[in-house]
């Protein structure tokens, strides 16, 4: 797993590590930690074609339904079935083990840096 | 990711309602780690860090919970009995000394302002011996402190808001009573009934530090427990004893979030979701708690005589297949017709399925009937509430 540093993010509390023409997408522990948790997570399928900014997924715990927004447009390679099978990973280990899905995409758009997501959650 | 909050947020009349009040306990939960949520205006835990391991802790062992947020009102005078007769929809003036009872206070249209536990002769720090204590929802202090008063006119009766005055913890779980007997300092007044003796719904006085704790054997989570009124000047050493006995019986502190599951789980109405100023106690599965067989007049007995319109909706549970809950607000369908909505739903954390409790159409076809989740229907069958009862 990448350090948080290294990782960019959404104004949607979701985290977003490139690497080549793949973003792997997961929500950060501030988002885990405001929905308690996680009981259910719905995710796209493999191949699925993602339009940025639209809700391609669920991610719900005892008292709230968090959406997944895609942070990009593209290609799922893959939804990660270990987090379907135990959602627990998400609040455990948010930024690793919880990644949500891997999406080929062809042009990246404008997010935001640690420092500014940092800034977006201690308001 | 946005955050759709299913979190139940009380009513509350704006112009009165306070807000960031803070418990007594606010600093030992901060210490503890919780996270909080705004409920009826108080800053209050709404986990310590995970909701569903405080759910089953409550199941299995033990759960604190702080409800400070509660409102406390004391009725004394001659005509205490009777003025709460009038006022509210029990016979209160059938309650043995150190019983309590779960009642409404309905308006004159039969619909419900609030739910509440109504203890009699309950022996509270810093007053002593009152006549009852009125327990109220935090959102509804504020509807149900005037409507008492505006009642008590013709009662030679003193109704007095104590809310700022006392605190409430609740230990929940079936270990609730051996931690409970195991606190340092907390000792039963001689004449006062034992923990093992108390039976549910009755009470009890004990004396913690320099002042009385008032105890019932009452809670709101299906499982046995104890709730605590303590001065607020000895809210925190209490709490803090309490959960230095309850470390070798699996004691957690436990938030809204899980106090919610539970209650639900149990079947137990939420102000707001199941109850409201336009729900008659009939719909709401609560007909037995309106005594209409109590002798005289008392607000809303009218409009419970004649009961709630043809074909008013009633409360029914609800479970589906799965894992996706249906939540407050969702509407319910038989075939393409909406034939009811969910006041409350979530993933039952100790049954492992989806339960909700809906109001529903009477005549609806109960074999037919589908929630839509977010856009997708899912099938629902009609249990009866409860859905969870702890074995006796």
């Amino acid at each position: 797993m990448a350090e948080q540093s290294e990782l960019q993010y959404t104004a949607e509390h979701e985290w977003v590590l490139v690497e080549g023409d793949v973003a792997t997408v997961g929500i950060t522990a501030y988002a885990a930690d405001k929905l308690g948790d996680v009981v259910y997570v719905d995710l796209p399928k493999t191949d699925a074609t993602l339009a940025e900014g639209s809700i391609v997924g669920e991610i719900e715990s005892t008292k709230s339904v968090g959406e997944l927004f895609a942070p990009v447009n593209g290609t799922v390679v893959e939804a990660n079935e270990a987090v379907v099978a135990d959602p627990s990973i998400v609040n455990s280990d948010p930024f690793g083990d919880g990644w949500l899905i891997k999406v080929r995409f062809t042009e990246l758009p404008a997010l935001l840096s640690f420092a500014e997501y940092s800034a977006l959650v201690a308001e | 990711m946005t955050e759709g909050e299913f979190y139940p947020q009380p009513s509350r009349s704006q112009e009165n309602s306070l807000t960031d009040r803070f418990s007594p306990l606010h600093d030992i939960h901060v210490a503890g780690g919780a996270s909080f949520t705004d409920f009826a205006g108080w800053q209050m835990p709404v986990s310590y860090g995970s909701d569903l391991a405080e759910h089953h802790a409550v199941r299995t062992a033990a759960g604190i919970f702080d409800i400070s947020h509660m409102a406390e009102i004391q009725v004394t005078g001659p005509d205490a009995a009777a003025f709460l007769d009038f006022a509210l929809a029990g016979k209160i003036s059938a309650v043995k000394p150190m019983q309590a009872k779960y009642s409404l206070l309905l308006t004159a249209e039969g619909g419900i302002i609030d739910d509440l536990v109504v203890y009699a002769n309950g022996a509270v720090s810093s007053t002593g011996t009152v006549e009852y204590l009125v327990v109220a929802n935090a959102g509804n202090r504020f509807a149900v402190v005037p409507a008492l008063q505006e009642r008590a006119a013709s009662f030679d009766v003193e109704v007095t808001d104590l809310s700022d005055t006392i605190s409430l913890i609740a230990v929940q779980g079936p270990n609730s009573r051996a931690i409970l007997e195991a606190t340092d300092g907390l000792v039963i007044l001689d004449g006062q009934t034992q923990l093992d003796e108390l039976k549910y719904y009755w009470s009890t006085g004990a004396t913690f530090a320099e002042g009385t704790v008032f105890i019932g054997r009452t809670g709101y989570t299906g499982e046995d427990g104890f709730e605590l009124y303590v001065d607020v000047a000895d809210a925190a050493s209490l709490w803090q004893a309490l959960i230095a006995a309850g470390a070798d019986h699996g004691l957690v502190p436990a938030g809204l979030a899980s106090r919610d599951t539970l209650r639900l789980e149990a079947g137990m109405p939420l102000y707001g979701h199941e109850l409201g100023l336009d729900t008659f106690p009939a719909q709401a599965g609560l007909g037995r708690v309106v005594a209409l067989t109590k002798e005289g007049d008392f607000v809303g007995r009218a409009a419970a005589e004649a009961g709630p319109a043809a074909g008013a909706r009633v409360l029914k549970g609800l479970t589906t297949e799965g894992r996706r809950a249906g939540r407050a607000d969702y509407l319910v369908f038989s075939g393409d017709t909406e034939v009811g909505v969910i006041t409350s739903g979530a993933l039952s954390p100790t049954l492992g399925y989806p339960i909700a409790m809906a109001y529903i159409d009477p005549d609806a076809d109960e074999s037919t009937l589908t929630i839509d989740v977010r856009g997708t229907r899912i099938a629902a069958s009609v249990v009866p509430l409860p859905f969870y009862k702890r074995e006796a």
